[in-house]
């Protein structure tokens, strides 16, 4: 298969001879070749018989150790998508035309045009085992993760948000994983000088062993300015900067060295990554002045295959060729073996692809910075990658088959055996409550519904200082005119929500994913903002499970399908499968972030009740919609029938209306309908500022107030605009209910109960914290 | 070669949250009999040469200066071994 | 005249520098960046230590920016005479320089903590909060994990005989501070340092509810206009 490979080393080396100080044995090239029949241990790296076979095929020899370590881990179910790309391609073939999309789903992350020359790149990634096992530091090294992958992009990161889910509030461990992912998210995120400006917190049993930990970050750069993953120019050289390497999360790495090499020294391997965010900023200090000073030809983050990942991939995207000498990666643990260097995921580490010429003032902008910087190697057109240990070759691949070849995998699967039963289990048989008062606060004071400030009190939401609006808004928006220093002024400013309902993917994913995709997209619209494009983070149990390999299908398909109905394409994202305890799946739990631009910052519109005397407006209809809602999960623990429909054709007709008429100043306030349904958004609208409101319902006062149908928002008027806004809704068919006026100190709904604002606000508030303390 | 210890502990007087919430877990963990916990730094410091005194003395001032903030902490010296 | 020129100093893992400086340029003044390897203040007329994790906060905050050579041309000039203010990890470093006394400790509850916190100037005889009212209540965010202030008793009674406190949290301590403390200043009242941010609470359209944060730099213009 490949010439070099088969050719006898320059060096000349016996084949096993012992070449470093401990005595080791490295396993080049050439020895591989020589020993055909040594056995490798590709399954205990997680590495199917087949798929060894076919790396033999590719090399023409069995792999070396090092090879591979590269292999098994490009070839991951992480770093392929080889269970999930046959259905992910929907995302492409149906994608809605956009213009405003600059760099779609294979790249780092997606970069889209918000007008004026400025491009937003923002992606959302799952760190949920890691969250597990270590919640601080796992939790920590997720928000490390997604804003270099921003950065790769050539962005400033601007903005971090965090969608969340544990198991039960008041279980056991639920105390000890929430406080230690909400501490690692503050320290780290906040150390950086991210405004962490919205997210979900979310507790449902199934998640208890395993929780979901998505972090999402949003960067900033000009449209001309975008940076690739991609080594192009024989010559040019390849450097690795940023944080030493060391034995960070290469369990498996470490079977490989004991199985390929005697050495008790190998024995322990830390799981855990511990990130330093102090770090991170330097670099992203440092790489946007090297942006500035166009010394960077490629860039790419290291993430989860480190060093393997980020050599394939430069190289298969650019020349096509790569000599690295291991050697010179600067390590924290100078035991470390070249298998354990190709697999480490030490934090804080990016590589760049440098001009020769450049490389003095490459070094030159990281010794600013204290980021050590280090050439390892340099662009080839031999079209292999050839990495060197103690001057033997340990690597020599063609790097596209590690990078873009890997497995594809069309898995078994079928609908739940349980499912027409589950969807059977109606809420109608349910018990209606007599005291709709009392629900209400049962609802408000549910740890689903209430107050999230414990957990974001502790995120910095103010820094960088273009905050427009932060959590507990229905979006995180920002201005974008000053996010980066002598920019061009611009009055436009970009909103982002994240979304996700598990039971109602769990009762229908196919809807499911629609719904999380559809609140979104209304949470984004509901601050003034015009939704623009997605992001997704798919958490699912195991691929292996053709039950849940279905739910996976639908989801997807019923994702794609809503984003080519709503025009607004997926921009890049992330799948997260084996959320699984034993044979227990968590509720599927597409995660949906949606990217929106508003052309002028200053008309966006706040969350709730800002004054009195406004009209408070309901829009879109109400039908009975109980199948996965907050009123039968918390006041009856039940699940069954089907979630609301996702209509997504009203929904789009809603976020027309809320942008067009946020642009001409026709709303004070709006708030989003869904989880807890009219009930709850009125009580959040009064808690927003301390506002009370009086209104009036027409029809069934339970499904009026507790229904959770989509394609709903409430929002505030001024009564001299109420007629311009009622004609711009009969336009758009957007059904309006004018339902009474704001004001008081009292939530009034009239003929069924009255909450002073103070009771709502105690209910609401006193949960958390009676939790976690 | 010789390896000085360099202990930095909270004054006295000066309250330690960190320490506090450390003696609150103890008894929920099952241990008993602890009237309080402090919490404290601990820095281990490679020297060159040997650790005679004048190489204690400089260790102390590097504590004085920069590893304590005597305002609010204090410190001790010890070679270890 | 030409404008005002506040220097806003930037080190390592500093976060602040940005909002800092417009905030200083909002209300006519130029901002002035520094940096933290320098040894030159560009003959600006104030400082400006904005807030952030200077070296990751790690040993102590501020602990190692207050040896940064900048630092070195800082703290004669500020025992000199030049306004200087600390935020939040500007504040710390102050501390730590001993331009003020006391120390920035762990938060009681243990959490960083960012919310908009209601506060009372109590001292307007400082280059930094000249151009409020004595006893004028004010909104200004907190984001701190470690804003604790600290000291022995006799500092402590000095600090407050002599009207050293500059701003008082009101409506719940943040963090635990003793006599419930968020900024104090020098004899001379030139050095202020502050656990809010001035910086965060500027403009209408983003940061905190509140534009009381202008005082403070509105206060740092006339102080040099009357210089």
């Amino acid at each position: 298969m490949s010439e070099r490979s088969e050719r006898p080393s320059e060096h000349g080396d016996e084949v096993g001879r012992p070449t470093d100080a401990g005595g080791r044995t490295t396993d080049s090239v050439v020895r591989a070749a020589a020993t055909p029949d040594e056995p490798m241990p590709f399954a205990e790296l997680g590495m199917k018989q087949d798929e060894y076979d076919r790396v033999k095929d590719i090399l023409g020899r069995r792999p070396t150790g090092a090879e591979l370590a590269i292999y098994s881990v490009m070839w991951s179910e992480h770093c392929s998508y080889k269970s999930s790309k046959v259905h992910l391609k929907q995302f492409a073939t149906k994608a809605p035309k956009s213009e405003a999309l600059l760099v779609g789903m294979g790249e780092n992350a997606g970069v889209v045009d918000i007008g004026d020359g400025w491009a937003a790149t923002f992606k959302i990634e799952s760190h949920n085992h890691p969250s597990y096992v270590e919640p601080h530091q796992g939790a920590a090294t997720g928000v490390g993760g997604i804003v270099r992958d921003i950065m790769s992009m050539g962005a400033r990161p601007i903005a971090v948000m965090d969608s969340l889910r544990f198991g039960a509030a008041d279980a056991v461990d639920t105390r000890r994983v929430l406080p230690g992912v909400v501490e690692g998210i503050s320290h780290y995120g906040n150390c950086l000088g991210l405004p962490n400006i919205g997210g979900e917190v979310v507790f449902d049993p199934c998640y208890i062993g395993n929780p979901l930990v998505n972090a999402l970050c949003v960067g900033l750069l000009r449209k001309d300015q975008i940076k690739l993953a991609t080594a192009p120019g024989p010559g040019n050289k390849v450097v690795l900067f940023g944080a030493s390497t060391g034995p960070d999360g290469i369990g498996g790495a470490s079977v490989l060295a004991s199985a390929t090499f005697e050495d008790e020294s190998q024995a322990k391997r830390p799981a855990v990554q511990v990130g330093d965010p102090f770090m991170e900023k330097l670099l992203i200090e440092c790489c946007l002045e090297l942006y500035a000073a166009d010394v960077v030809v490629g860039i790419q983050d290291l993430g989860a295959a480190g060093v393997s990942c980020a050599t394939t991939e430069l190289a298969a995207k650019g020349t096509g060729g790569m000599d690295v000498d291991l050697n010179l990666v600067p390590l924290r643990d100078p035991s470390l073996r070249p298998e354990e260097i190709l697999m480490s995921e030490s934090q804080e580490r990016m590589m760049a692809v440098v001009r020769p010429d450049d490389i003095p003032a490459f070094m030159a902008i990281c010794a600013k910075w204290d980021v050590p910087a280090t050439v390892i190697g340099e662009v080839t057109d031999t079209g292999r990658l050839v990495m060197t240990w103690d001057g033997e070759v340990i690597v020599d691949i063609p790097p596209g088959t590690a990078a873009d070849e890997g497995p594809v995998y069309e898995r078994p699967f079928h609908e739940p055996a349980g499912q027409a039963a589950l969807n059977a289990d109606a809420p109608d048989r349910l018990e209606r409550p007599a005291d709709l008062r009392a629900t209400l606060l049962k609802l408000l004071g549910s740890p689903n519904l209430a107050s999230k400030e414990w957990v974001t009190s502790q995120y910095d939401r103010y820094v960088r200082s273009n905050t427009v609006l932060a959590q507990p808004a229905d979006s995180g928006m920002l201005r974008i005119s000053e996010s980066i220093a002598g920019a061009e002024p611009t009055t436009r400013g970009i909103a982002l929500a994240t979304d996700g309902n598990g039971r109602y993917a769990k009762l229908d994913p196919y809807a499911g994913a629609q719904l999380a995709l559809a609140e979104a997209y209304r949470n984004v619209a509901v601050t003034g903002a015009k939704p623009l494009a997605v992001t997704n983070c798919l958490n699912f149990g195991s691929p292996e499970d053709p039950e849940v390999m279905w739910q996976f299908a639908e989801a997807v398909r019923g994702l794609a399908d809503a984003c080519k109905t709503l025009g607004v394409p997926v921009t890049g994202g992330n799948v997260s499968f084996y959320n699984q305890t034993g044979s227990t799946a968590i509720n599927p739990t597409p995660v949906v972030g949606v990217l929106g631009v508003i052309d002028d910052v200053a008309k966006r519109v706040p969350t709730g009740f800002v004054a009195e005397g406004l009209r408070v407006v309901l829009l879109g209809d109400t039908h009975e919609e109980f199948g996965g809602s907050e009123w039968a999960h918390v006041v009856h623990r039940h699940l069954g029938g089907l979630p609301p429909q996702a209509a997504l054709e009203a929904e789009q007709a809603l976020a027309t209306v809320l942008v067009e008429a946020a642009s001409r100043g026709l709303l004070e306030g709006s708030h989003d309908l869904s989880d807890g349904g009219l009930a709850v958004a009125l009580a959040e609208s009064c808690l927003a500022r301390g506002v009370g409101a009086s209104v009036e319902l027409c029809g069934d006062a339970f499904t009026e107030l507790f229904s959770e149908s989509a394609a709903r928002a409430l929002v505030a008027v001024r009564p001299e605009a109420y007629d311009e806004f009622a004609s711009l809704c009969a336009r758009h068919e957007v059904p309006c209910y004018g339902l009474g006026v704001t004001g008081g100190t009292s939530l009034v709904v009239k003929d069924v109960f009255e909450v002073p604002v103070e009771e709502l606000r105690e209910t609401h508030s006193a949960a958390l914290p009676a939790l976690f303390g | 070669m010789a390896r000085v210890i360099v202990d930095v502990m909270l004054k006295p007087e000066i309250l330690d949250p960190q320490g506090q919430a450390i003696a609150r877990a103890l008894p929920r963990l099952g241990f008993s009999g602890v009237s309080s916990v402090r919490q404290g730094k601990r820095f281990e410091i490679e020297l060159e040469g040997a650790a005679d005194e004048a190489a204690l003395a400089e260790v102390r001032k590097m504590a004085e200066t920069l590893l304590a903030n005597t305002v609010i902490e204090d410190y001790s010296v010890r070679v270890e071994g | 005249m030409s404008a005002a020129r506040v220097g806003v100093v930037t080190f390592p893992g500093t976060l602040d520098d940005q909002d800092a400086a417009r905030a200083v340029r909002l209300v006519g003044a130029q901002a002035v960046p520094l940096w933290h390897a320098d040894r030159d203040l560009n003959g600006v007329d104030a400082v400006f230590l904005p807030g952030g994790f200077s070296y990751g906060d790690y040993l102590r905050c501020g602990a190692i920016s207050r040896f940064a050579p900048l630092m070195e041309e800082i703290v004669p000039a500020a025992k000199a005479g030049l306004p200087v203010i600390g935020t939040c990890n500007g504040f710390q470093i102050l501390c730590e320089a001993h331009l003020l006394p006391g120390a920035l400790t762990r938060n009681g509850s243990l959490h960083y903590v960012c919310r908009d916190q209601k506060l009372r100037v109590e001292q307007t005889a400082t280059a930094w909060t000249n151009a409020f009212e004595a006893g004028q209540e004010i909104v200004l965010p907190v984001k701190h994990g470690e804003g604790r202030y600290v000291a022995d008793a006799d500092t402590l009674a000095a600090l407050e005989a002599g009207g050293h406190v500059v701003v008082r949290y009101l409506g719940g301590n943040p963090n635990g501070s003793l006599n419930d403390i968020a900024g104090i200043r020098n004899e001379a009242g030139n050095v202020v340092g502050l656990m809010p941010h001035p910086e965060h609470a500027v403009e209408e359209l983003v940061g905190a509810p509140s534009t009381d944060g202008l005082g403070f730099f509105t206060s740092i213009l006339k102080n040099l206009v009357n210089a």
